[in-house]
């Protein structure tokens, strides 16, 4: 039965092989089938396997496929670990996959790429499901990198445009920072525990009390793969430009999955992390920083889409500071409810961008409540779950969050609080400037409104009531029922949660912290109407003068330009240096400098050769009469 | 007196006088050869170098009783004729070119 | 007797095509390398994974001297000689689109190279090495000179004399090493070895920079690679693709199998300055590549890049990276020809090689693309491509000897993708110009060779130990000898 997870991302790599190999000939209808019924297959084995684990939590199970890299004593098997963790991320990654994968047959249908979109999505599949089934840190690598060509080809899929191949090529170079951070880490956890296989390494580590300085250096390195891939600053940038791909791919791979892989990755390594408790308080710090901060940044976006890219920096941020505390099924927790609704509002926005035939700025759009039926109802659900307002799903688990920042770090909690409060009025500043009010389009625009077909608002339904329902699953004590999500969990967090202070807070407490981030949500929602519905205000025009703060924000606080001058230009400048002055001029001047001096030292010396008998013959004479004068002495 | 024969005449010089005598030719030949800038005068002066040698070596072979040395002055005229002829052509050939049996006009060979 | 055979075939083929090739040249070549190809395939399905040297052959060749014609295979050896069978067949078969004038000379060439080629790899003997290695330079020179592009003559002729510089210091080495041998002298590769282990340390540090410098100029390792680019633009694609897929290794294979086991204490004294100059490398020709405008300069100088991880995980003096090292030789050797050779089809195409001229391609010529973006995605090193298990075992060897140093090394994922990246879009994504918009698909024989390689870097990716387990047990006695 466990070995039959060897089939969950063979089925993704046989539908990426076929539609692959065969998108010329195959039609777009069996190569959208082939791709999302590959998914679906992966999705039902992964049910099973969940069941399988649901039975017996404690027991984690490991395939072994075959070794892979090896050399002297390291050795690194292409070998799966089923456990709660896997098993959850599975289910996520192949459920929100395969409604992804619907929604796209049906978003992609006009599109002449139409196949090899379906051939990438399943090759981003296949990797996201190696990167969480593998039961080392390699095969996670193989996963990791993986994922990041596939966002790579996925962001620049409409390859015409250089703008969209540029924001590719920055996802993939930005992911590459950190993973050699990744990499480092790898490489010193094998130096310090002799293995790479997490089990081995997690055991060892237990009861690693030589040096704690290495753990740290270890998380570290980790955390740097983690920023690049999940987008937390110093290493966010690529995310929003990653917009430029489809909106499936936005809302897969960008929202619901890929971006959660530094999670994941911290997660699994949780008893590292825990047992390296400065690593943690600066998890948390980047994590919280890069909360408010982005979502500050979604607060001035025009751009339907770049909202959404800020929102989930901001709400990876969050998952970050619960890792950071400690709350490892926090994080999780989060990174389900955030795939369906963070998903479901991409999708809509793809419905929403669809219907309003590829325009994504919402200064344009305005009243599509009436004309989008589906999608508002959809889109509104999302808001409402991001906004963290119970009893959808992002209530239960911010609300974990919160309470575990409160219970280590006031700062922390009261930045998170600010957090959502921003997230809340940037999420509402969406919704109402997008299906509220007039619509302020062109007519051409307003005539072709319409509903999305049913692949693309199927989806959407299943989403919404995903993103409505799935916080039940994490239900918080203090309401005296089951968290089913946290004791599914706990076996893979038992060894960090038996270190970790313990953080409990009253249920009191705990009530009157809901209480207030609901009264704050409601009075931040109620601004946003107040000022985007009631008072109808617009964001400002391009170009228009702006305040300097409100001009910095919407600037990105020029963190672009600011890597640009600082990284790029110089590097590039000292590659023309090495390229015009260091190789050609210097190095190879060097070399050509000794044959010109070889050549020049024998044409100053034949010149001795003058030509001339006597001259020769004197010479001659001269030399025995001198040779003769040596010898005789 | 006693009637003394060529050979013993010859023998009662002593070897310093041939020494002598060979060391002025060769030295005269080698000056000459410095000096003089006309090519058949060059020539005659390496014969006179070359006849000092043989004169020395045919000294030495009568001094120490042994032919060797008388063998080697065969081999050095042998070599003189051998040199003398291809030289001589070779300086005909130059004079034909040049009208000038001069050296310091012949400097083409230089670098 | 299977490593004679080996070598005598692509000689009896070298000089039979350079005699009677004709118009035939080109087949008959290919057919000779593919049966030497077949001929090692028997040799690695015949091949026992130990230690012990194999398929030995030992005549004495000049007794009074102690040389003798001493040709034996091990794992790492073996490797060598399936890269090279694979790829001369492959290189000849690229040509199949060119036609060069006098064929027979060229093809003829190409297989006396392999010849060489082969001998540098099984020789055991220290003379025979040094034939061997001189050998190899003769065709290439010819090949070079011959048929290469503009300015061939300056840049063929400098090539040339870097190396034989190199070869000297090389030859005065061996022939110290070879006065060092106890009893009547020989070249013989263990007597070498002893001999050299003997030393004393100031003697290893020399004998080391005697071996090192013809080592590190054929790599070549920083500062001393500036006849490479040249050389690589200049030469005819297969020229190219001789030297850089196959050629370069021998300097490589020469550290593995001719330094550090002869001077070991000598190779650790020095290992310092080697790493440092070879990372130096990596950034400095990334750099340097990165602001290139011609597609096969560029591709020259990334592979400076490369091979500088190599040399640095080479004299890690760890297991690692020296399987890394023999691994990433043959992942080199296979994602470079194939560089070039997709930089040939594009010249042969649109006529430049220039970054700026080209774009759009995909939009003409998705296969190409696709094929020109797998061996992007290789050469970057991406898991479940050749080479990264190479570059993974490598940065790790060189992680164990010093963090500080792989830190540097380790930015060669970074700045590999920066300038990969940046030429694949700039050639084959964007808009299409005039250049590119009749860009053909591959044909027939361009197609057969991109499928190989695509399958060899997949399968190497995938499955790496089908040939590590060759490699395993010569790395494990070579390592024995250096610790």
């Amino acid at each position: 039965m466990i070995k039959l997870v060897a089939l969950v991302p063979l089925f993704p790599l046989l539908g990426f092989t076929i539609t692959g190999l065969f998108s010329k000939s195959l039609s777009k209808s069996t190569a959208s089938t082939i791709a999302g019924g590959s998914v679906l297959l992966s999705f039902i084995i992964s049910l099973l396997l969940f069941f399988q684990v649901n039975q017996n939590p404690e027991v984690s199970h490991t395939v072994k496929l075959f070794d892979w890299i090896y050399a002297g004593k390291f050795s690194a098997d292409l070998a799966f670990l089923i456990d709660p963790l896997s098993s959850i991320f599975l289910l996520v990654i192949t459920g929100v996959g395969f409604l992804i994968h619907v929604y796209s047959a049906g978003y992609m249908h006009d599109d002449e790429g139409h196949n090899k979109f379906f051939s990438y999505l399943n090759l981003f599949v296949f990797f996201m499901l190696l990167l969480v089934l593998g039961n080392n840190y390699i095969v996670m690598f193989i996963g990791w990198e993986g994922v990041g060509l596939c966002s790579y080809l996925l962001i620049g899929f409409w390859f015409k445009n250089t703008d969209y191949n540029n924001a590719g090529k920055k996802a993939f170079i930005v992911n590459r920072i950190g993973d050699l951070g990744f990499l480092l880490g790898v490489f010193l956890i094998y130096v310090t525990f002799g293995s790479v296989t997490y089990t081995d390494v997690f055991s060892q580590a237990k009861f690693y009390t030589s040096d704690e300085s290495v753990l740290v250096f270890i998380t570290l390195l980790l955390f740097v793969g983690a920023t690049g891939k999940s987008a937390q600053i110093p290493l966010y940038t690529w995310l929003p430009d990653a917009m430029a791909g489809p909106t499936p791919v936005s809302a897969l791979i960008h929202a619901a999955t890929m971006v959660t892989a530094g999670i994941y990755m911290v997660a699994r390594s949780n008893i590292l992390y825990t047992l390296a408790p400065t690593t943690m308080h600066i998890v948390a710090l980047v994590g919280v920083i890069t909360a408010v901060f982005a979502a500050s940044i979604g607060l001035l976006q025009n751009d339907i889409k770049k909202v959404l890219a800020y929102s989930t920096v901001s709400q990876l941020g969050y998952m970050f500071l619960a890792l950071g505390m400690g709350a490892y099924t926090a994080a999780v927790f989060h990174v389900v409810t955030h795939a369906f609704f963070k998903a479901l509002l991409f999708l809509g926005a793809g419905s929403v961008i669809h219907a309003m035939g590829g325009e994504q700025d919402i200064r344009k759009m305005g009243g599509l409540k009436s004309h989008l039926p589906t999608t508002y109802l959809t889109f509104l659900i999302g808001t409402i779950a991001i906004a963290g307002l119970p009893p959808l799903s992002g209530f239960f688990s911010k609300d974990e969050i919160l309470a575990a920042a409160f219970a280590h770090n006031k700062i922390f909690w009261l930045l998170g609080v600010a957090g959502s409060a921003l997230t809340a009025f940037y999420m509402f500043r969406l919704l109402f400037l997008t299906f509220f009010g007039k619509f302020r389009g062109t007519h051409h625009q307003e005539q072709h409104l319409h509903e999305s077909p049913k692949s693309i608002t199927i989806p959407l339904v299943v989403l919404a009531v995903l993103s409505a329902i799935g916080g039940f699953i994490g239900i918080p004590e203090a309401f005296h029922a089951k968290h089913l999500l946290k004791s599914f969990l706990s076996p893979v967090f038992a060894d960090s949660d038996l270190r970790m202070l313990p953080a409990e807070i009253s249920h009191a407490t705990e009530y009157s912290l809901m209480a207030l981030t609901i009264v704050i949500a409601v009075v931040v929602i109620l601004l946003a109407r107040n000022k985007y519905v009631t008072k109808q205000e617009l964001p400002l025009a391009d170009g228009a003068t702006m305040t300097p703060i409100a001009k910095l924000i919407s600037h990105k606080y020029y963190v672009d330009e600011l890597y640009n001058y600082i990284i790029v230009v110089p590097l590039r400048w000292v590659g023309q240096i090495f390229h015009s002055l260091v190789d050609t001029q210097i190095i190879d001047g060097l070399v050509n400098f000794t044959g010109k001096a070889v050549v020049w030292t024998s044409g100053e010396a034949r010149k001795i050769q003058t030509g001339r008998i006597g001259y020769y013959v004197f010479v001659m004479v001269l030399s025995i009469v001198l040779l003769l004068l040596y010898i005789s002495n | 007196m006693e009637q003394h024969t060529l050979a013993q005449t010859l023998y009662g010089i002593p070897l310093n006088a041939y020494i002598i005598v060979s060391a002025v030719l060769f030295s005269i030949g080698v000056m000459g050869v410095l000096y003089r800038r006309n090519l058949i005068i060059i020539f005659m002066c390496i014969e006179l170098m070359l006849n000092a040698v043989n004169l020395l070596l045919a000294a030495f072979g009568a001094y120490r009783g042994d032919s060797n040395g008388q063998v080697f002055v065969f081999f050095i005229m042998a070599v003189a004729a051998a040199e003398v002829a291809v030289g001589l052509a070779i300086l005909m050939m130059i004079y034909r070119n040049t009208k000038s049996s001069d050296i310091d006009t012949l400097t083409r060979l230089k670098w | 007797m299977l490593t004679a055979i080996l070598i005598a075939l692509p000689l009896i083929g070298g000089l039979w095509v350079v005699t009677n090739g004709g118009q035939q040249s080109k087949k008959l070549a290919l057919g000779f390398s593919l049966s030497a190809l077949i001929l090692s395939l028997v040799m690695f399905f015949q091949f026992q994974n130990n230690a012990e040297s194999q398929f030995v052959i030992n005549v004495p060749w000049v007794p009074g001297l102690g040389i003798s014609f001493h040709l034996a295979v091990d794992g790492i050896s073996l490797l060598m000689i399936l890269l090279t069978t694979v790829l001369t067949p492959l290189i000849i078969y690229s040509s199949f689109g060119h036609k060069y004038n006098k064929p027979h000379s060229f093809y003829g060439l190409i297989l006396l190279m392999e010849m060489a080629l082969i001998g540098v790899f099984t020789a055991m003997d220290g003379f025979l090495f040094y034939i061997f290695w001189e050998l190899a330079l003769i065709p290439i020179y010819f090949i070079c000179l011959l048929w290469g592009g503009e300015n061939r003559a300056r840049i063929t002729f400098k090539f040339f004399l870097y190396t034989i510089v190199g070869s000297l210091f090389m030859l005065v080495a061996l022939i110290y090493l070879y006065t060092q041998t106890p009893g009547t002298h020989t070249f013989d590769l263990q007597a070498l070895y002893q001999a050299g282990q003997a030393l004393d340390i100031n003697a290893q540090r020399a004998v080391f920079w005697g071996l090192f410098l013809a080592f590190a100029i054929k790599m070549p390792v920083f500062p001393l690679h500036t006849w490479q680019p040249d050389t690589y633009v200049v030469a005819p694609t297969q020229g190219t693709m001789l030297l850089s897929a196959i050629m370069l290794k021998m300097g490589i294979y020469g550290v593995i199998r001719w330094l550090l086991p002869t001077v070991p204490d000598g190779a650790a004294a020095y290992a310092n300055i080697v790493i440092i100059l070879s990372i130096i490398g990596v950034v400095y020709a990334s750099l340097i590549a990165w602001v290139q405008k011609d597609l096969k300069r560029l591709i020259a100088y990334s592979s400076i890049a490369h091979i500088g991880v190599i040399s640095a995980g080479l004299f890690s003096f760890s297991e690692q990276g020296l399987q890394g090292a023999v691994y990433q030789m043959l992942s080199h050797g296979v994602n470079v020809f194939m560089l070039f050779f997709i930089v040939d089809m594009i010249e042969q195409r649109t006529k430049t090689r220039i970054l700026d001229n080209l774009g759009g391609v995909r939009a003409v010529a998705p296969k190409f693309a696709t094929f020109f973006l797998l061996v992007v995605m290789a050469s970057v090193a991406l898991p479940l491509t050749n080479a990264f298990v190479g570059e993974f075992l490598l940065l790790n060897g060189i992680y164990q000897y010093n963090p500080y140093y792989s830190f540097i090394a380790t930015t060669t994922i970074i700045l590999s993708s920066v300038y990969m990246l940046n030429a694949y879009q700039k050639s084959m994504l964007g808009q299409i110009n005039e250049t590119t918009e009749k860009f053909e698909e591959p044909q027939a024989h361009e197609k057969h060779i991109l499928w190989i390689c695509a399958a060899l870097i997949i399968f190497m990716g995938i499955y790496p130990k089908a040939l590590l387990d060759v490699a395993a047990p010569a790395i494990q006695q070579i390592m024995s000898m250096i610790k």
